[in-house]
């Protein structure tokens, strides 16, 4: 990206892994204001194309016997619909259209910031703070609805041993509280992660002796870096699910 | 290690996105440091608001087309899985249903068979026991007839016999010059005869 | 040598920190590891258990992911 604006004074290795991450407005090189068009919105509307080409343009047929595209919708769908069932209850399917909101669009979001000069939102502890915060708030919001105070029940642990229940709900509080701050920092900071192994390694490529060693390590890594864009949106997705569970059956 | 190899350039494309860490670092305003791009809080607007705006657009095409789309496609699916392989269950029975229809008209031509085979044997067997009869009663009437006529012709020559003993005896009595009656000559004749 | 004492701590930090996805690696592989004996005993049930050997992973992960971060913000951002 900005490699070239940099290292002119040293002329050795220069790494910059973190200059992808910078959000600058596509028009102009003004302040970046909440409005404003930058990068982060170019990607997020490719990740809505993506989403829309696949699911609304892939399943325009209807077809009794599907299409690749409508197969595949229909794989993502099933297999979405299946881990709601089987991880959150029965009762939670009302809320699959929000799991498979939020676990397409990271899954999305994840494969389109692989491609290269591409930008990764889901990078961004902003936007997966978001969405945990999303999920973290849903999940309160359900659990007192559905069950009152019962919901408090989740921090008492009543099979315990009576004098341990003060700690444990004390611990129990702290891991609730601490859910959306970990939800959002594994799903980012594994994006960031990987993308800043490959820049680094990247750099590495500018020396001639170690440059083969560099480009088949960035190859490996973009390997790996294309399961983790897999599974984190998927750990995303099944962890909603799991907090949902506690928010419909508090009871341990 | 960016404090030193900083230029305006970077200033530049960060923007004001550099203010946050300048502060910490105490470096001096042309060293400013990159910093995380991710903790560059002013930014941070700007990425929540599209990010809602993607959500609710997703959320939008996923509850009003995708979703109800294509739980549509993979119910009718179902539902003409269910109902082919109800009609297959059908279609499995009547052949079922049509072998035993088969077997039993087999069965029931086989008896047919068997009992006309038995019927004509009977049939046959009634005719040839008339036939027999018949041939016996002719048999035993031919029999008859014969050993009538045997008895008559034994009969007719035992008569013959005695006439012509008697007329013999008579002849030679008479050549011999014996006169005789023929009272004893036929007493004599049967008396000889019997023996 | 430019720099300064505080930078050196920086630095210094950033590696200590980076031990910890070391450590997370370790957690990860003990996850999969275990994971993958247990469905090696009892493969019939091991199907049913992946959603619960991602999750592991993840809690496992996260926390390398945090020393990650440690390492990054005293890097860049301190």
């Amino acid at each position: 990206m900005a490699t070239e604006a940099h290292g002119d004074e040293t002329g050795g290795l220069e790494f910059h892994p973190l200059d992808q991450f910078i959000v600058k407005p596509l028009f102009g090189d003004g302040a970046v204001h909440w409005y404003t068009i930058t990068n982060v919105t170019l990607w997020m509307a490719l990740a809505v194309l993506a989403i829309a080409a696949l699911f609304v343009f892939g399943s325009r047929g209807r077809a009794l016997v599907p299409s690749r595209t409508q197969s595949i919708g229909e794989v993502l769908y099933g297999f979405t619909y299946k881990m709601v069932e089987d991880v959150a209850g029965k009762d939670a399917v009302k809320f699959f259209p929000y799991i498979m909101t939020l676990f397409m669009f990271i899954l999305f979001a994840n494969f389109l910031g692989l491609l290269p000069m591409s930008f990764a939102t889901t990078s961004h502890i902003a936007v997966t703070g978001v969405l945990a915060i999303a999920v973290f708030l849903t999940v309160t919001i359900v659990g007192f609805v559905k069950n009152g105070a019962g919901f408090l029940g989740l921090f008492w642990v009543s099979s315990a041993p009576l004098p341990l229940r003060p700690v444990l709900a004390i611990i129990e509080l702290i891991s609730y509280f601490v859910r959306p701050v970990s939800h959002s920092i594994r799903l980012g900071g594994n994006i960031m992660a990987g993308h800043a192994v490959m820049k680094v390694f990247a750099g590495f490529a500018a020396i001639a002796a170690i440059s083969p060693f560099a480009v088949l390590s960035i190859t490996a890594i973009y390997g790996l870096e294309v399961l983790v864009a897999g599974v984190q949106a998927y750990v995303f997705a099944i962890l909603t699910c799991v907090y949902l569970k506690d928010a419909l059956h508090p009871s341990h | 290690m960016a404090t030193e190899t900083e230029n305006a350039t970077e200033a530049a494309t960060n923007g004001d996105a550099v203010a946050a860490s300048e502060v910490a670092l105490g470096t001096p305003p042309e060293a400013e440091a990159a910093g995380m791009p991710q903790l560059a809080f002013e930014t941070f607007g700007n990425q929540i608001f599209w990010l809602v705006v993607t959500l609710v657009i997703i959320h939008f095409v996923f509850t009003k087309v995708a979703l109800p789309r294509i739980a549509g496609v993979l119910a009718e699916r179902q539902g003409t899985i269910t109902s082919d392989l109800a009609a297959a269950e059908e279609l499995k029975q009547k052949a079922v249903d049509a072998e035993e229809a088969y077997k039993k008209a087999l069965a029931d031509a086989r008896a047919e068979a068997g009992k006309i085979v038995a019927d004509a044997k009977a049939e046959i067997q009634a005719d040839l026991d008339v036939a027999q009869e018949k041939a016996d009663a002719e048999i035993a009437a031919k029999t008859a007839e014969s050993e009538k006529a045997i008895a008559e012709i034994r009969d007719g020559a035992t008569e013959s016999a005695k006439t012509v003993a008697k007329d013999t005896v008579k002849e030679i009595l008479a050549s011999m010059g014996f006169s005789a009656d023929a009272k004893t000559v036929t007493a004599a004749v049967n008396t000889r005869m019997k023996g | 040598m430019e720099g300064d004492i505080a930078q050196l701590g920086q630095f210094i930090g950033a590696g200590l920190a980076g031990i910890g996805s070391g450590a997370a690696a370790i957690g990860v592989g003990h996850v999969a590891g275990n994971f993958l004996a247990g469905a090696l005993r009892n493969p019939s049930a091991a199907g049913g258990q992946t959603a619960t050997l991602f999750i592991g992973i993840a809690f496992a992960e996260a926390l390398g992911i945090f020393s990650f971060l440690i390492a990054l913000l005293l890097m860049f951002a301190v």
